[in-house]
């Protein structure tokens, strides 16, 4: 661990999940107004002389130097391991036990500013479900699997933190799906894919924002500093199938009645992005409401739908 | 799942096509809307439902201009026939009214999210899953909203129980408070007589999780269907007790029975 000269005049944050598509963009943002320390625990990144760089486990002993040798000031914690990542008991030990040590350690060294990036996928896909869910809605997704548990708990835990120590200035967000260059996660997978799975006979509404315009969002975020649990989406939707056509994928229809034959089809072919415990996500809506977010902070994003798809739609050319 | 173009080509003309366009719908880039309303297909659905309409059914729709050209609204009618026609023809009649029309969204039993293909077909053509927070979010978009209070009481009751009102909520009643949105009634004659049910085999309903299993013939019968649409009754809000609100709610109630018979009058025979 080498530590660069520090900037006069500017103060030290951290951002987790540095190896990620979305860090990177809100590092390039916010590097020339912070010293950024970048930490990730799959690999220790690159990402230019002015970033120190670590590759470090939230859970492990030496974590808690960082913030011996940095005057953290700020921390955006994006570095959450997707439901599609590892096992479930690898995810819990690092989404909820990792962020519970490193909020402890936030509120041991006086850190002013923390972001947590949640995941509108707490809220659940249910049948029942009413359209524009507000930050007030029930989180109902451990009741549905067990592979989402780790994603509710994180929330509840930065929670407690919200409340139980303002000076943290915990702010929770809780955006649609983020898609666009260098997103990995599932639904990025499925519109990458030529060939996508879909339930047949269902098509839900769906959000998707695009990388940049989140990267805004965190940003616009963290330096407006309003505390508080916000969804991040804009005022655009569309139904699932709607959204594979236009991104040039042919839809393969899997049987969608049982419920358990497709959790089981999912589970035997394996299939990038078609997670046998998402399978509710591409059966029921999940349609949060924004306007919270888009009202305290003024966040507008640029990129329409019509703009990401082309995206996906162009690439496989 | 939305139309495709050949099929609104096929079915919709230029003149109708454009006579829809005129209705202003709060949708996104993309022609959805949160509850999965999507632009196309509505209009297919009435291009298509037009034979239904004016054809099959004979619909006589009378007083339809009560239902104001903007703002939130509620139109509140008695719920009959098994299959949701009753709200399909109220939504065809304002969508297609000369002055002003409007696309109403109708509330939708809850389990037809779970029927896959038509869950999505229903939502596409304008149909919401019946939720308090739904209807809520819509009156505050100004949206003109079709309520059963009946609910399944109302779609699955038997033939011999026909025009026969039954037990009303009292959700829809708060939330036109709420929103200050004038209830219109509507008495609906003729639905009744298109699926007539003789019993409910309730153990097959419970097994397969829908709300009732009619024993009906598997056709849907010609009926003459009469739409009277009532004057707008406003209700104020405060801070009314629930007995107060059931005692609106038997208002509206009586109203829409009032309709229904006025309708049963008129109407010369079944067919």
């Amino acid at each position: 661990m080498s530590t660069p000269t520090s900037i006069k005049g500017q103060s030290d944050i951290l951002v987790t999940g540095a190896a990620g598509a979305l860090a990177q963009q809100v590092i390039t943002r916010l590097r020339n107004r912070y010293r950024v320390i970048a930490v990730d625990f799959r690999e220790e990144v690159y990402l230019s002389d002015d970033v120190p760089s670590y590759r470090l486990d939230l859970n492990k002993r030496g974590f808690e130097d960082l913030f011996k040798r940095y005057d953290i000031k700020g921390i955006i914690h994006l570095g959450r391991m997707i439901s599609s990542e590892e096992n479930r008991m690898r995810r819990y030990a690092s989404n909820v036990i990792g962020s519970e040590r490193l909020f402890k350690m936030a509120h041991k060294y006086g850190v002013e500013k923390t972001l947590v990036l949640s995941t509108y996928h707490v809220y659940g896909a249910n049948a029942y479900n009413p359209a524009l869910l507000d930050e007030t809605s029930p989180l109902k997704a451990a009741g549905l699997t067990m592979d989402l548990v780790d994603s509710v708990e994180l929330e509840n835990l930065a929670q407690i933190f919200l409340w139980r120590y303002p000076d943290m200035n915990m702010t929770i967000l809780r955006p649609c799906n983020i898609v666009g260059p260098g997103v990995k996660n599932a639904i990025s997978q499925l519109l990458s894919s030529h060939y996508a799975p879909v339930l047949a006979g269902f098509s839900p509404m769906m959000q998707f924002m695009h990388i940049d315009d989140m990267a805004d969002a965190i940003v616009l975020a963290f330096q407006g500093n309003k505390p508080g649990i916000y969804n991040v989406a804009s005022n655009d939707w569309i139904a699932f199938q709607k959204a594979l056509e236009l991104c040039g994928c042919t839809r393969v229809p899997f049987p969608s009645v049982p419920p358990s034959l497709p959790k089981f089809l999912a589970r035997v072919a394996k299939i990038r992005g078609f997670n046998s415990y998402l399978l509710n996500y591409f059966k029921y809506p999940v349609i949060i409401d924004g306007t919270h977010f888009q009202e305290e902070f003024g966040f507008r994003p640029h990129y329409e739908l019509r703009e990401i798809f082309r995206y996906y739609r162009t690439m496989k050319v | 799942m939305a139309v495709p173009k050949w099929l609104k080509r096929l079915v919709l003309s230029d003149a109708l096509d454009k006579q829809l366009d005129r209705i202003e719908k709060p949708v996104g880039t993309m022609g959805y809307d949160p509850w999965g309303f999507n632009v196309d297909t509505n209009k297919v659905a009435i291009a298509a439902f037009s034979a239904v309409y004016h054809k099959y059914f004979r619909v006589e729709a009378r007083g339809i201009d009560r239902i104001p050209t903007d703002g939130p609204v509620l139109i509140v009618a008695n719920h009959s026939g098994q299959l949701p026609i009753d709200g399909m023809l109220i939504a065809y009649a304002l969508a297609t009214r000369n002055h002003s029309p409007r696309v109403p969204r109708a509330m939708i039993e809850r389990f037809f999210p779970t029927v896959p293909y038509l869950g999505n077909l229903l939502n596409e053509m304008g149909g919401v899953l019946g939720d308090p927070v739904n209807c809520a979010k819509m009156l505050s978009r100004d949206e003109a909203v079709i309520v059963f209070p009946e609910g399944v009481r109302g779609s699955g009751k038997l033939y011999r129980d026909r025009y026969q009102l039954q037990r009303f909520g009292n959700g829809f009643m708060h939330l036109a408070m709420k929103y200050n949105a004038p209830i219109i009634p509507v008495g609906v004659v003729g639905c009744e007589e298109t699926i007539p049910a003789i019993a409910n085999i309730k153990p097959l309903a419970r097994m397969l999780g829908v709300p009732y299993v009619p024993i009906a013939l598997p056709v849907i019968f010609p009926a003459k269907v009469i739409l009277n649409f009532g004057e707008p009754l406003q209700f104020r809000g405060g801070d009314l007790s629930e007995e107060e609100i059931t005692a609106r709610v038997e208002s509206v109630k009586t109203s829409i029975s009032q309709l229904i018979d006025k309708g049963l009058s008129e109407r010369k025979g079944v067919f």
